[in-house]
């Protein structure tokens, strides 16, 4: 393929397009010029769907507290400022990481509504903004938590922290026994959004289905 | 411009949006193109989110019963056409001529 400097109106494309690259086109272009959508407001909804629909990003948080000690005291320290190393933006809320320990378990809820820790976990799940998990987390927290598979000994100190608009949790779950060998790239693709919540532990092989 | 909306993002069976780790997997750039005009159309209350999610099901469970090949997206973008036609947003005609353009090289932009 020949290089065009200079030709604007020259017809020549890098690639031929595939067929459904070719109607896709022509439906955004048609859309366009009925002026029912914006180039600009395509390109900002796909970035947002790509930043905030996932948990990625808490699970790195978690992958390089449990490698780097030192990340960890920080992050415990004082959340925000510590994501903002890996390069997360705490969305201005203050950010507060809760950690898992043998003898404490931590389970984050809302019980006003439905604050989240966005920046780090994306979407919440539907069940996190229902009334019963509102509800039954503070009264009856282990009871929520066998109903999530997790059936945690009576020795267990289990701590429920209430978001608000200005304070965001973030559980740390605990390492799991087993991964000891794992990068801290495959430690994070073991890390769960339920996890993060609290309402699951970090399995060491399989990723835990919702 | 408002957040990611639960309703999309969540969706659950057969036309769960493909992800990788957790995040959104897009093939190629179309696919995301494709995916946020849809997304767009009914955040502009064209349509609500249900009617596209009923059309994504029928286009997914069609290309399952003949043992189509088509990619999610694929199957997305059909579903897109077929909502848009049947609502007279954009005619069959327009469609076809419009990609034979692309297609063709005669459009680029």
């Amino acid at each position: 393929m020949s290089e065009d400097h200079g030709h604007s109106d020259s017809h020549h494309h890098p690639e031929p397009l595939s067929p459904a690259e070719a109607r896709a086109r022509a439906i955004e272009s048609l859309l366009v010029e009925k002026g029912l959508i914006t180039t600009d407001a395509i390109d900002a909804l796909v970035q947002m769907y790509e930043q905030d629909i996932g948990p990625l990003k808490g699970a790195r948080v978690v992958a390089r507290a449990w490698v780097d000690a030192d990340f960890k005291g920080r992050l415990l320290a004082d959340g925000a400022n510590a994501i903002a190393e890996v390069g997360i933006e705490s969305s201005g809320n203050q950010l507060v990481v809760v950690e898992n320990t043998p003898t404490v378990h931590n389970l984050v809820v809302c019980t006003l509504c439905s604050c989240y820790p966005w920046a780090v976990l994306g979407l919440p799940p539907t069940w996190y903004k229902s009334f019963a998990y509102r509800s039954r987390a503070v009264l009856e927290p282990r009871a929520v938590l066998r109903d999530f598979g997790l059936d945690l000994d009576d020795s267990v100190d289990v701590r429920v922290w209430d978001s608000s608009a200005e304070v965001r949790y973030l559980v740390l779950p605990e390492r799991p026994p087993g991964s000891e060998g794992l990068t801290e790239v495959e430690l994070a693709g073991l890390v769960t959004r339920d996890a993060m919540i609290g309402v699951a532990r970090v399995a060491a092989l399989a990723r835990a289905e919702r | 411009m408002t957040r990611a909306d639960e309703r999309v993002g969540l969706m659950e069976g057969p036309s769960a949006l493909p992800r990788k780790n957790g995040e959104l997997l897009f093939e190629a750039p179309w696919e995301g193109r494709a995916f946020g005009v849809a997304v767009a159309l009914s955040d502009e209350h064209l349509y609500h989110w249900e009617e596209f999610r009923a059309r994504l099901i029928d286009e997914i469970n069609r290309a399952d019963a003949s043992n189509a090949s088509a990619t999610y997206y694929e199957r997305w973008l059909a579903a897109l056409e077929a909502l848009l036609t049947a609502r007279g947003v954009i005619t069959r005609a327009e469609l076809d001529g419009r990609a034979a353009a692309y297609l063709s090289g005669e459009r680029e932009d």
